[in-house]
């Protein structure tokens, strides 16, 4: 994660408006598609404007790979139009005036330099996102789901350098969104193309993204890789909860009939879940909540659950709200890139002497590990059995887990 | 069918408004665009001026335009004196007359449609790659356009209407400034004019009907080319 060749995004701003004092400060890979995830107000389109340059920021720099698009410092503010962004907005912005193919066009006329070698030629954009019926139609005969698909397209075409997604699909009813949803995945696994997904909708942040950076009151609270910045408090939206959990990637590895259940292998260990209706090799995404680990000191004999996964202690943590105050959470390294958590009392964790760098087997049960567990592999919203759902392809997580 | 008085009289009408509505568009877009776009101090002084000829009476602009540009005011006589051009008593001093008169519905009219031009799609426009300029000839121009036409008929409407400004400023010089408005006038003052004066009220009302019915159809037409139909 830490290659210096990977360009990366870095924000480190300020800006009053409307009463609220937006900080931003992060530094993430650009690559794969970034959530930018807050509650409704939390002022996450207020930072796509800063760095869209469409906001001009009081204080400090925004970075995109190697071109500085601010640095109050220094004097720079690069006018919006050389930023060689793509932003799609929530209300799609076609002109209406131009057909959808001048429209797909107009960002491809002014890429320049860029437009010569194109990533993303025409013809690719309009196959993949399905437009060829619609060139030469006007945006106000096209449905919702439509004028979001050219707007990505457009976008698209621009050539940019990092695509800015604000909400695309908050202005769309269900079936629009589900019929939007896998174009979109299918963009970020074709082009090799850096993103940034604003969004307060659970459902598409945890079915798109790899990595995430959490809003609040219009402070960014928390950056890096989805997995870890789920755990987050701001992220309990997230967890569908309070409750703590770990995010585990995996891929499926066989199904076992007889006793309907599937294997899946994590990276250093393997879970059995119920059956799943997955292919095998499928990436999916498991979240283990943390009150269906148990822990044990010793490899455990003579039990039902089939899950025992070792590893060593990191971390002892305590909650102050209320819930979950109640016990503690222990954070078991199990692989090189999982973490898992365990909900454990006070005096459970006082009768084992629980502390860190101790070993451990931490123990789920399949059963607990039912489809609702697996929402993150499909998106719970994805409508089961609606266009989403088979027409999205790998029902996967971003391959660019460094697994 | 057409005397040689009314031909003459008619071709002048529509000769001046012309000219007073090419002319005072470009300057009509711009002072909108100051209007609705920009914050910058004596912009209410700038506002008041552009609306001047619609609160006061005719005659009183006509007056001004006779102070300024007849031969003896600063720039009617700058113009007299450098280029050889003389205003007063003629159809480009009538233009002139027709075009202030004209000139705050113009710019009302355009101001209205420029508000009504979504910023989000300026902006869209500014993230795909147009300059400003770029933006306003591709994206802001054609959107305001159901306006500018709206604003051009209104204002060739007033201009071939107009009587107050005109006879005080180029007075009514048949075949130069007796424009149709004035030709109505000079009959109605003449015995045994009835007659002849109203087959010019009946002509100004087919060009009125006309216009109306023109603008009516061009508005539809844009309507449809902005997608807004």
């Amino acid at each position: 994660m830490k290659a210096a060749d990977v360009p990366r995004l870095r924000v480190d701003t300020r800006r009053r408006l409307g009463g609220l004092e937006h900080r931003a400060d992060f530094d993430l890979p650009l690559a794969g598609l970034t959530a930018l995830f807050g509650t409704s107000g939390a002022g996450k389109s207020t930072l796509v404007n800063l760095i869209a340059g469409l906001l001009r920021p009081e204080a400090g720099r925004i970075v995109v790979g190697d071109t500085v698009f601010f640095d109050a410092a220094r004097g720079i503010d690069l006018p919006v139009h050389r930023r060689a962004l793509g932003i799609v907005f929530q209300d799609a912005r076609l002109f209406p005036h131009l057909t959808v193919r001048a429209n797909l066009r107009y960002g491809l006329e002014r890429a320049g330099e860029r437009a010569r070698a194109p990533r993303v030629p025409f013809d690719a954009v309009v196959a993949l996102l399905g437009l060829e019926a619609l060139l030469e139609r006007r945006p106000h005969t096209l449905s919702g789901g439509e004028r979001q698909r050219v707007a990505l397209g457009r976008a698209l075409l621009a050539q940019p350098r990092l695509l800015l997604m604000d909400e695309p699909l908050a202005s769309l009813d269900a079936p629009r969104k589900a019929e939007v949803l896998p174009y979109i995945e299918r963009l970020r696994d074709e082009f090799d193309l850096p993103i940034l997904y604003v969004s307060h909708a659970v459902d598409e942040v945890l079915r798109l993204a790899s990595a995430l950076v959490l809003v609040e009151r219009g402070t960014v609270v928390g950056a890096g890789a989805l997995t870890e910045v789920l755990e987050h408090p701001a992220a309990a939206a997230l967890r569908g909860g309070t409750d703590a959990g770990a995010l585990v990637y995996g891929v499926v590895r066989d199904h076992d009939p007889r006793y309907a259940l599937s294997t899946l292998a994590c990276g250093g260990f393997v879970l059995r879940v119920p059956r799943l209706a997955l292919a095998a090799g499928t990436r999916v995404r498991l979240r283990i909540p943390a009150r269906e680990v148990a822990l044990a000191l010793s490899p455990p004999v003579d039990l039902s659950i089939s899950n025992r996964i070792e590893g060593r202690i990191e971390q002892l943590v305590q909650r102050p709200e209320p819930p979950a105050a109640a016990h503690l959470e222990v954070r078991v390294r199990v692989g090189p890139d999982t973490v898992l958590t365990a909900a454990v009392t006070h005096e459970s964790a006082a009768r084992l002497a629980l502390a860190p760098g101790l070993r451990c087997w931490c123990l789920v049960k399949s059963v607990a590990l039912h489809a609702d567990a697996l929402v993150l592999a499909h998106g719970r919203a994805a409508e089961a059995g609606g266009p989403a759902g088979r027409d999205g392809g790998p029902i996967a997580t971003p391959t660019d887990h460094a697994g | 069918m057409l005397s040689a008085l009314e031909v003459e009289a008619l071709r002048l009408s529509l000769q001046v408004a012309l000219v007073a509505v090419t002319c005072s568009l470009p300057l009509a877009v711009g002072v909108a665009w100051l209007l609705a776009r920009c914050e910058f101090p004596g912009k209410t002084l700038l506002d008041a001026l552009v609306h001047l000829p619609l609160v006061l009476p005719p005659v009183v602009i006509g007056y001004f335009l006779l102070l300024t540009f007849g031969t003896q005011g600063p720039i009617g006589g700058w113009l007299h004196e450098t280029l050889g051009v003389r205003l007063i008593f003629t159809r480009w001093g009538a233009a002139l007359a027709a075009a202030v008169m004209s000139f705050p519905l113009v710019v009302r009219a355009i101001r209205l449609a420029l508000e009504a031009v979504d910023s989000g799609l300026e902006s869209a426009a500014r993230t795909l790659g147009a300059s400003r300029l770029d933006v306003f000839l591709t994206v802001t121009l054609p959107l305001m356009l159901p306006g500018i036409v709206a604003g051009c008929i209104v204002a060739f409407a007033a201009a071939l209407g107009d009587f107050g400004a005109t006879i005080t400023f180029v007075g009514n010089v048949q075949g130069e400034t007796q424009t149709l408005s004035l030709a109505i006038y000079s009959l109605t003052q003449t015995p045994d004019g009835d007659a002849a004066a109203l087959r010019l009220v009946l002509i100004s009302l087919v060009l009125a009907v006309g216009a109306l019915y023109a603008s009516e159809l061009a508005a539809r037409r844009v309507r449809r080319y902005v997608g807004r139909a």
